[in-house]
């Protein structure tokens, strides 16, 4: 699969864009500000619907417009797609699939599977645990259609129960007969949830264990724990059981929204034990194996988006990616860097075809090799 | 928008309140009755008026009626001991054009959703557990059919009813879900289609 070219409308600072792709490296060079990841971010749209930066939609809109549209067409292993992804402030966001209107936005998504390496990666492994799931969830929504409806319904349970929750609060009265309802949706979707990333993480693990041997220099032992109280003989008790807590708190504390996935480094926790370097290892370590989970899947290579990676990582490390590039074990890749020069040197040494492009101020334009 | 008179904007405002109709529909209807005779705007708002004033509710299935008791409540002809939950008016419409249905009906208002604020108090579940409550000595209900919409909170209604219910022993059913008749199973969703194999039916030589 690949992104054979990219239109853009309006789109952040792009007033109006148009290029044609390589089939195999792409690099956007340009100072800071310019517009590079931007176009990371246009490709990120067209595949899942959405920025992978910015949440909001109208916020991706450039200064003083009231829309922006992105059009691309990609090669589905020699079938044409041409994909519209069409928003306007205020109205609900298109998404056009050769023309025809896809009526939810997740039917699209797990059709175009795409990969992101960004400098603020590292995120996975600092922050909290909310993190960690969107990482996960996002991979399992894109692989099972029936991960993610069973999600949606949980989250909206969840709502639905916490808004109860708080109802009763004011009241000062729990009701357990009209609580029960959602419990039960609850505890139902939580077992089925937990089950699936379980299972996912015996798939996922020794894929991340290969690729952390193969970036890291180190020969040290890493792993993944999936951390729940979901899948313990006693959960639907517990969660009864936690009643009174969740009054007090005026929240749900128990299901699979406190899960954690917790990273470790020779059997202790990654976050308070590893180093820079590892981290960034882990975490390069964890999108590649999100690469081949896709690819194993979908038997089709992701589109991979490298953000920055040259200013952000050691040369070790990328010795060691470029390597990976240079063995044909990616598809389509598309490279931000602010310094045509260093992109250009690293590029020359590997025998795929290379496109640079220069991007000035919201201006693309193909550059001479 | 701008009007040429404070009168037609008024009526203008008024007439978009409704669902479905824009700004730019209203004014159409606005001039349509300035075209029409006197005495049919007269004759609109007196029966919008009245509709208004004099509408009831049937006391035992609270479908929409001229009289306290609605005429499928009292029809002779009904299966008494069976009643169908929906959640709105429209809903009884729509079943009764199917014309497969000779039992009663109850209309619940709404379903429970705690985000917006409506729990089982705000509908009329409470009216649906007497309705079965008093009816168990005589023309006893002998089942209830859930027929809310196929949604997380019509399930989650369906489900708050059902648990009710248990304690009178009646069967409790709810309509069937799946492949819509004239359907091609390749483009039935595959959360619906799912659903239709899981809850498959038993299919008989007779």
């Amino acid at each position: 699969m690949h992104l054979k070219n990219i239109r853009l409308q309006q789109f952040k600072n792009y007033n109006k864009a148009e290029v044609q792709f390589s089939e195999e490296i792409n690099c956007f060079v340009g100072i800071n500000g310019s517009g590079k990841t931007n176009l990371l971010d246009a490709i990120h749209y067209l595949c899942l619907t959405k920025s992978a930066i910015n949440g909001m939609d109208n916020l991706n809109v450039q200064h003083q417009r009231e829309f922006f549209t992105i059009f691309g067409d990609f090669d589905l292993e020699g079938k044409e797609l041409e994909i519209r992804c069409i928003f306007e402030s205020g109205k609900k966001k298109q998404l056009l699939q050769s023309g025809k209107a896809v009526e939810k936005m997740s039917d699209h998504v797990g059709l175009l599977p795409v990969v992101m390496i960004a400098p603020d990666d590292t995120m996975l492994i600092k922050d909290g645990s909310e993190e960690r799931r969107r990482f996960f969830d996002n991979m399992l929504c894109q692989l099972s259609k029936s991960y993610l409806d069973s999600l949606v319904r949980y989250q909206h349970f969840l709502k639905q129960r916490n808004a109860l929750i708080k109802q009763f609060a004011e009241k000062g009265r729990w009701d357990k007969n009209f609580i029960a309802v959602y419990d039960r949706e609850i505890i139902q979707l939580s077992i089925e949830i937990a089950w699936q990333r379980a299972n996912f993480i015996t798939e996922y693990e020794p894929l991340l264990k290969a690729y952390y041997a193969e970036i890291s220099d180190n020969q040290e032992e890493i792993g993944i724990t999936y951390d729940t109280h979901c899948l313990f003989e006693n959960f639907e008790k517990n969660f009864q059981s936690a009643a009174q807590k969740d009054f007090l708190l005026k929240r749900t504390n128990m299901g699979v929204h406190k899960d954690d996935f917790v990273f470790e480094l020779e059997g202790y926790p990654l976050k308070k034990f590893g180093s820079q370097g590892q981290q960034k290892s882990f975490v390069i370590a964890l999108k590649l194996a999100q690469f081949q989970i896709f690819l194993s899947h979908k038997k089709t290579k992701p589109i991979l988006l490298l953000d920055d990676i040259f200013d952000k990582l050691d040369d070790n490390r990328i010795q060691k990616l470029m390597q990976l590039v240079a063995d044909h074990r990616f598809g389509q890749l598309f490279i931000t860097d602010a310094r045509p020069e260093r992109s250009k040197e690293i590029l020359s040494k590997i025998n795929s075809e290379s496109r640079f492009f220069l991007v000035k101020e919201g201006v693309l334009k193909y550059m001479d090799q | 928008m701008n009007f040429p008179s404070k009168l037609i904007e008024n009526a203008v405002n008024e007439i978009s309140k409704l669902p479905g109709i824009g700004k730019k529909t209203a004014l159409r209807l606005a001039l349509h009755l300035l075209k029409q005779k006197e005495t049919f705007t007269e004759d609109l708002s007196a029966s919008l008026l009245a509709l208004r004033k004099e509408v009831q509710y049937c006391n035992s299935c609270f479908n929409i009626s001229d009289e306290p008791v609605c005429s499928i409540c009292t029809s002779q002809k009904r299966d008494k001991s069976i009643i169908c939950v929906v959640e709105d008016i429209p809903d009884v419409l729509a079943i009764e054009n199917t014309s497969q249905y000779q039992g009663l009906y109850h209309v619940l208002g709404g379903v429970i959703s705690p985000i917006q604020g409506i729990g089982p108090d705000d509908l009329k579940i409470e009216a649906l557990i007497q309705r079965v409550a008093n009816k168990q000595t005589e023309d006893k209900i002998e089942e209830v059919i859930l027929a809310l919409p196929a949604t997380m909170e019509g399930d989650t209604t369906s489900f708050f009813i059902t648990r009710r219910l248990k304690e009178f022993g009646i069967k409790v059913s709810t309509i069937a879900r799946g492949i819509p008749i004239g359907g091609e199973l390749e483009y039935t969703d595959e959360i619906t289609l799912g659903r239709s194999i899981l809850t498959r039916v038993n299919y008989s030589a007779d």
